[in-house]
């Protein structure tokens, strides 16, 4: 199993929870020093997430080339 | 409600997570498990289980070897020294491990892995003897049970405090969990949830870092707000010339000689916890390249985890800070930021990252002690010849076993408070004039086991007796006072100075006393006696000197700008 599988998983699923958390809860409850912290960094966790899974995808292509 | 604002100091902060937070950890917890069960399949053999057959990347490796050391101990209590010493606490990443990191990267690692020993006593054994092997597993394997035990019991503290989680569910669910994804996929299980842990921390954290840089105004405005306060807070040199000059209350000479050559190499060098995530490579160059991978990420982990210190020294006066007998409790600086920076939502990802070090220092501390237990305990005494299936289930008996052992110390440490802090410091009485031992072992050939083993002792007994003679902040000395430390810190780093040096000088006597193995046996153990390896079919990015150099030039250029 590639490492970067479970773990791009886990952080875009993490991404996509906090943003969607962030754009429905706003205000000065759920907003530091004038950030939407949620939505920031969950954009951020779902990138991370994204290019992890893109990695693990071309480490496969790598492997199997004869494949498509 | 998720933030906190403050008029009177509290005794402590408490969380009210939401939901979300709870579904984040959940998450997390079934990934863990997930991973756990994948692998299960993959650990078909002992040296999988132990070892993962030696076939993880240098990458994943490296990660794991940091993360390894990470406990959430160490998250909270370096939080807690950045508000105490300031930039100060960054000497313990930086002269107080990167040195070693790439000591036993470059020298050392071709005797453990080329030696093909199964664990770091093992490697005792094949340079030395039977008796020096034993005395290192059996003080390792204690050692690190204790660890494992007493890293749940202040998680189960914290999350008591923090979240309002009953002490025996906290200590039961997590070790549970450990063990579910450690029985199943060995180290390689251990290794890859350390990898995650290591992101969930960076990702976990970075953020407070972030905000509260903005809130106060970046470097320069933090510089600003504690030039009144706490001057050179920022430095990390400057004050160093004189003990009293600075918080710590050590000197350079104390504090490099201490903490950046004996301390640090006497566990990055020796500990079989960082050293078998290293001997699970695929190869000769990915062991060398695992610390120096690990000494990257290591060198900015200041920024992540003190800076949230200093900041929250910055930000909240002392006097709003939660309390602990009249002072301010420093061990709240990390959840005091949280409390400040995270609403529901990222609260979860925090709380997840604090778990997710606890777990996996539990973890790393059980598969290190099963392996230990099963190699240099059981097969070594116990049966000494029985099918590999066989230690494959010992191996999985021990984690159990392991396991219930932690939660025990627990509950003994919960029982009686100044325990930890014996603890810690018994284990610096060990590794200190261990490294002696193996600098001995591996760069002079005519170092002899009853050296070794006798000298190793004598080291040891000098750092209790040094503790015995000495007292800082009116603990020690319970023979008599021949010397009195300006700090803890101090009595430390001195204690291992003085248990490496007898150490050093007693395995030279007694081993030019004794007489040594034929140099032909001492092939690959030794490194007069291994030829050197070449790395000429690597890329230059890939050779572990050009690494090792291009990490020391990073080291002093931070040490520069921060000086």
């Amino acid at each position: 199993m590639d490492l970067r599988t479970p773990i791009g998983l886990l952080f875009s699923i993490f991404g996509v929870l906090l943003l969607g958390f962030g754009a429905t809860h706003t205000g000065a409850d759920f907003e530091r020093v004038g950030v939407n912290v949620n939505l920031a960094w969950g954009g951020v966790l779902l990138g991370f997430g994204a290019f992890m899974l893109l990695l693990a995808a071309l480490a496969r292509r790598k492997a199997e080339p004869d494949h498509d | 409600m998720s933030g906190f604002v403050a008029e009177e100091p509290l005794l402590s902060l408490h969380f009210h997570p939401l939901l979300i937070d709870y579904i984040i950890i959940g998450l997390y917890f079934a990934f863990v498990l997930g991973i756990g069960f994948v692998l299960r399949k993959q650990m078909k053999t002992s040296e999988d289980f132990f070892l993962s057959g030696r076939s993880v990347a240098s990458w994943i490796t490296g990660l794991a070897f940091l993360s390894a050391n990470l406990g959430a101990l160490e998250m909270i209590g370096m939080a807690a020294s950045g508000a105490k010493y300031g930039m100060l606490t960054s000497h313990f990443y930086w002269v107080g491990a990167v040195p070693a990191m790439v000591f036993v990267a470059i020298f050392m690692m071709p005797f453990y892995y080329g030696s093909k020993a199964r664990s770091v006593p093992e490697y005792l054994r094949l340079r030395f003897d039977e008796k020096t092997r034993a005395l290192n597993a059996m003080t390792f394997a204690v050692m690190t049970l204790l660890t494992s035990g007493m890293s749940m019991y202040a998680m189960a503290l914290l999350f008591q405090s923090l979240l309002g989680w009953h002490f025996a569910v906290s200590v039961w669910i997590s070790a549970g969990i450990v063990l579910a994804y450690t029985v199943t996929g060995g180290l390689t299980s251990s290794i890859y949830n350390e990898v995650l842990q290591f992101f969930l921390i960076v990702l976990g954290f970075v953020p407070l870092t972030f905000l509260g840089l903005k809130q106060v105004g970046g470097w320069a405005g933090l510089s600003a707000r504690l030039a009144t306060t706490h001057p050179g807070y920022l430095h990390m040199w400057k004050n160093m010339n004189h003990a009293s000059a600075n918080p710590m209350g050590v000197e350079w000479f104390g504090l490099v000689m201490g903490l950046g050559f004996v301390l640090s190499f006497g566990y990055w060098c020796t500990d079989f916890l960082v050293i078998q995530r290293a001997m699970a490579a695929k190869d000769m160059t990915g062991a060398q390249r695992t610390p120096l991978i690990a000494a990257l990420p290591k060198m900015l982990f200041p920024f992540v985890v003190i800076l949230p210190g200093i900041l929250a020294l910055a930000l909240v006066p002392l006097t709003q800070w939660p309390a602990q007998n009249g002072t301010a409790n420093f061990n709240q600086a990390l959840p005091l930021m949280i409390a400040q920076y995270y609403p529901s939502g990222m609260l979860g990802l925090g709380l997840t990252a604090l778990l997710a070090s606890f777990m996996s220092g539990m973890a790393g501390n059980v598969t290190a002690f099963n392996s230990v237990f099963t190699y240099d305990i059981y097969q070594s005494y116990i049966r000494k010849s029985a099918p590999d299936k066989h230690y494959l289930a010992v191996g999985r008996w021990t984690t159990l076993a392991g396991i219930v052992l932690s939660v025990g110390t627990a509950y003994v440490v919960a029982q009686f408070d100044n325990l930890m802090d014996y603890m810690q410091l018994v284990f610096s009485f060990v590794n200190a004039p261990l490294f002696a031992t193996f600098l001995l072992g591996m760069f002079w050939k005519r170092a002899t086991g009853h050296g070794a083993f006798w000298g190793l002792l004598s080291g040891i007994c000098a750092a209790t007796g040094h503790y015995g003679l000495t007292t800082a902040e009116g603990k020690g000395g319970w023979i008599a006072v021949l010397h009195t430390y300006p700090s803890s810190m101090a009595q430390n780093f001195w204690g291992a100075i003085w248990a490496f040096s007898v150490s050093l000088l007693m395995t030279i006597i007694l081993s030019l006393l004794t007489t040594p193995r034929p140099e032909a046996e001492l092939v690959g153990l030794v490194r007069s006696m291994t030829p050197h390896a070449s790395e000429s079919h690597l890329a230059w990015y890939q050779r572990p000197v050009y690494l090792g150099m291009g990490v020391v030039a990073v080291l002093i250029g931070l040490n520069f700008w921060f000086r």
